[in-house]
């Protein structure tokens, strides 16, 4: 944590730097490098395959990198004396596949980290996982397990899930690739509102509309590149680069 | 092992053996099997099948036999209580041999997927020699390997036949247990430990809080499958002289003068007992699959 003490909210609160990785001879990310502000909120956005997922799984070290530096608040990912923990308690991550646990209720679903991991008062997380259930419009949920719900409920429970724990980053994988066209909705309005409210967040998606409306900041990456980024306003209409205009030309 | 209860609708009748399969249960297990046809299954009917041959050689016997001769009815009777002293007896060398495998073969499986690489191939070799060894050789193993007692703090534990029968049993438990273990690990999707990873759970929290509560479910039909298992090869113990229900039955024969006319209807009844206590645990394993094939 000292060199987190390092660390001002007016350096980026995650930089990425000349990341890559590899899956054995596969080279997902060939230089990678990005930064972002303390209540920002970015899109990546590119073809399946480009190493949008493996970039943001690496910020909170699901996966390891080969070479060049990310850092979160300061403290740097790839070190081998990471702690993995700390970091994670940093980072909330939701993925595409919701993955919430099948055994517990909704509520405790977002109570179970805060409880266990950070060692908070019961009753003090409870009252807040039951804010938190009403953030996301899913009051009267609470006791259904997530076999109950919908996708779109699922989801949002895992956005709550990951709330529960205060991250000051929040990173999500495709959180709408899996859902049905009508929920897909209710849970970008879910997101807004956090970005919205301040929230740093970091985003892979294919909603361009969603990314044109909330982002601060948009990246467009292919085969393990950033090919072009930019604000919102200008992204969409003055992408020079021919892979960025086809892929918005065959999406938009 | 049985596939499916026989369909409740069914009418009650005293000869159940002459009943087939109503139309309603076969369409079910058809619309489940589709592409494979639907197998046979087990029933309770079966059961009686089994005691009217066991009645029909007791007959025959009975119809054979010499005037003069206690018949053969009344001989099992008498020795009932005997018999049925040394099947409880298979019943407690089966629960003891199944802690012991299940509690032993429950830390192998989750060190089968230990970070450790030592950990992890250490305990997949020892799982995969006792699952492929024969059990009677693994028996003989134990009985002549281990001593007669063993000394604890100076304290001499006498180590019985039984019990170490009971050991040689449990290893092959402790083996199959170890792979329902992993294997239900592996079966839960990676996710799981993935968001679990995320939210900053611990290795070991992951592994006991989400990941083997989860893995309870779809251990628990095998399991109990093996535990039948068990149960009908503690009579592998009768080789290696414990006094169970076989080497009674075996003794008994001998002790009524070798008449051969009571081979078929002494063992038939053995295996009529073992019917009775292995049957309901094959219907509530196929309950429980079923239970949480719908629920998973």
């Amino acid at each position: 944590m000292n060199t987190a003490a390092a660390w001002t909210p007016d350096q980026p609160m995650v930089s990425i730097k000349d990341v890559h990785k590899s899956f054995g001879e596969l080279e997902v990310l060939k230089g990678v490098s990005m930064d972002i502000m303390k209540g920002e909120c970015v899109c990546i956005i590119g073809p399946s395959g480009s190493g949008k997922s493996t970039l943001i799984r690496c910020v909170n070290a699901l996966n390891d990198i080969q070479a060049g530096s990310i850092t979160v608040e300061g403290q740097e990912v790839n070190d081998p004396n990471l702690d993995k923990l700390a970091l994670r308690k940093k980072v909330g991550m939701v993925f595409q596949q919701y993955n919430l646990f099948p055994h517990k209720t909704a509520l405790e679903n977002i109570m179970m980290a805060p409880i266990h991991v950070l060692k908070q008062d019961k009753t003090e997380v409870e009252a807040r996982a039951h804010r938190l259930i009403k953030k996301v419009r899913l009051s009267g949920k609470e006791s259904n397990y997530p076999g109950e719900l919908s996708g779109g409920q699922q989801q949002r429970v895992a956005i709550a899930r990951s709330l529960a724990m205060n991250p000051d980053v929040m990173l999500f994988d495709e959180v709408t690739a899996a859902l049905d066209p009508e929920t897909v909705k209710e849970v970008l309005v879910t997101i807004r509102e956090l970005a919205e409210e301040g929230m740093t967040c970091i985003l892979v998606t294919h909603e361009m509309g969603f990314a044109r409306e909330v982002a601060n900041h948009i990246y467009f990456t292919d085969r393990g590149i950033i090919v072009e980024h930019g604000p919102p306003a200008t992204f969409f209409t003055d992408a020079s680069d021919p892979r960025t205009q086809e892929f918005l030309s065959q999406i938009l | 092992m049985s596939r499916r209860q026989a369909s409740l609708q069914r009418p009650t009748t005293d000869l159940p053996v002459l009943i087939a399969p109503s139309a309603g249960s076969t369409g079910r297990t058809a619309g489940r099997d589709s592409g494979c046809g639907a197998p046979p299954r087990l029933a309770y009917w079966h059961g009686f099948l089994l005691l009217a041959a066991l009645l029909l050689s007791a007959g025959v016997a009975e119809a054979q036999s010499e005037p003069g001769r206690a018949g053969i009815l009344e001989t099992m009777i008498k020795w009932t209580p005997l018999l049925f002293e040394g099947f409880l007896f298979n019943i407690l060398i089966s629960f003891m041999a199944m802690a012991i495998g299940t509690v032993a073969g429950g830390f192998l499986g989750i060190w089968q997927i230990s970070l450790l690489p030592s950990v992890r191939r250490g305990s997949w070799l020892v799982t995969q020699f006792f699952r492929n060894a024969p059990w009677l050789v693994l028996l003989f193993f134990c009985m002549f390997l281990l001593p007669f007692q063993i000394e604890i703090f100076g304290l001499v534990v006498p180590l019985p036949d039984w019990l170490k029968a009971t050991f040689g049993l449990a290893l092959p438990v402790m083996a199959n247990v170890s792979e329902i273990v992993r294997g239900a690990i592996q079966s839960l999707p990676s996710g799981q430990w993935e968001s679990a990873e995320s939210l900053a759970f611990t290795r070991r929290q992951t592994l006991w809080m989400i990941i083997l509560p989860q893995c309870v479910k779809r251990m628990l039909p095998p399991w109990m499958n093996l535990y039948a298992i068990l149960t009908m090869a503690t009579v592998l113990a009768s080789v290696v002289g414990v006094s169970e229900v076989m080497t009674l039955t075996g003794e008994v024969l001998s002790a009524e003068g070798g008449r051969t006319d009571l081979l078929v209807p002494f063992y038939s009844y053995i295996l009529v007992w073992f019917f009775i206590y292995c049957y309901p645990i094959a219907r509530w394993t196929v309950y429980l699959e079923r239970r949480f094939a719908v629920n998973a």
